[in-house]
């Protein structure tokens, strides 16, 4: 049976890749691929930490998941409403290329 | 450690390495729906059933259609002037790496990472909802407000587009 410091590291590994590439690229929507990765990241360690739970009454992770879980479309919709205005008003979406504070 | 998880991990790490590392933005989207799935297995194998398909409807069906779409209307997938090899992602890197090493550090230490194995769990759905309906109304509430107000917001973001100055040629929709 796989233990809970697999799941833990590979939840560590996802965490580390989504923060390499949403403090690497340059691109805003591979910047908010990152924080998805992030978030999923977190995500898992909640499930395997209520999976090795020894209380079987605890829903306090899967809860926890579900908030999450709409958070994270929330912020998808207008981390990606964001990146459309941007590319409207400065034609890419190129992080480095948006310097200016009032377009 | 089961040879399932093993194959479930290595496809997962894989992919999201993959998706953080490629140059053409339709194949990043492509691996991120992979690393998605393949959390959505790790999932079913914790016995987080109603959790794996809440991944599967809300991460694949949903968010990853909504990066492409995003993809798509700012034609992200014809720009890919991002040379290899330079200073933000050796900086990137180097964070990361750091934070792995520290995690991995942390939890190798403690005694956490090898509780005993409780047995096979089920993840009752009545039990979720009815926390979800009593003592947990509140997050739910505020949750149900979060989403609508996002989505209002992210509609008036996307749609407005008012010309900052009158000469500007660009239509108005």
């Amino acid at each position: 049976m796989t233990a809970l410091s697999h799941y833990l590291l590979l939840s560590a590994l996802l965490f580390s890749v989504g923060l390499a590439g949403a403090l690497a690229r340059r691109n805003a929507i591979m910047v908010l691929i990152g924080i998805e990765l992030m978030l999923n990241a977190a995500n898992l360690n909640f499930i395997a930490f209520w999976r090795f739970h020894q209380n079987p009454a605890s829903l306090d992770g899967p809860l926890m998941v579900l908030f999450s879980l709409a958070i994270a479309a929330a912020e998808a919709a207008v981390g990606l409403a964001l990146i459309i205005h941007l590319h409207r008003r400065f034609k890419t979406t190129q992080l480095e290329q948006v310097r200016n504070l009032r377009g | 450690m089961s040879l399932t998880f093993v194959i479930t991990a290595l496809w997962t790490a894989v992919l999201a390495i993959a998706a953080m590392t490629l140059r053409n933005l339709i194949h990043c989207a492509l691996c991120l729906v992979g690393t998605l799935i393949g959390l959505a297995v790790i999932y079913l194998q914790l016995d987080a059933q109603f959790i794996a398909f809440s991944q599967m409807l809300v991460y694949v069906g949903a968010i990853s259609v909504l990066v492409v779409f995003a993809m798509l209307l700012t034609k992200s997938s014809e720009t890919q002037a991002e040379p290899r090899g330079n200073k933000a992602w050796a900086h990137g890197l180097g964070i990361a790496s750091m934070v792995f090493l520290v995690l991995a550090a942390s939890f190798s230490a403690s005694t956490v990472g090898k509780a005993a194995d409780p047995g096979p769990r089920e993840l009752p759905v009545a039990a979720l909802g009815q926390s979800l309906m009593t003592t947990h109304v509140l997050p739910l509430e505020l949750i149900a407000l979060l989403l609508t107000s996002a989505m209002i917001g992210a509609a008036v973001l996307a749609l407005h587009d008012r010309p900052k100055n009158p000469g500007d040629p660009r239509p108005n929709p």
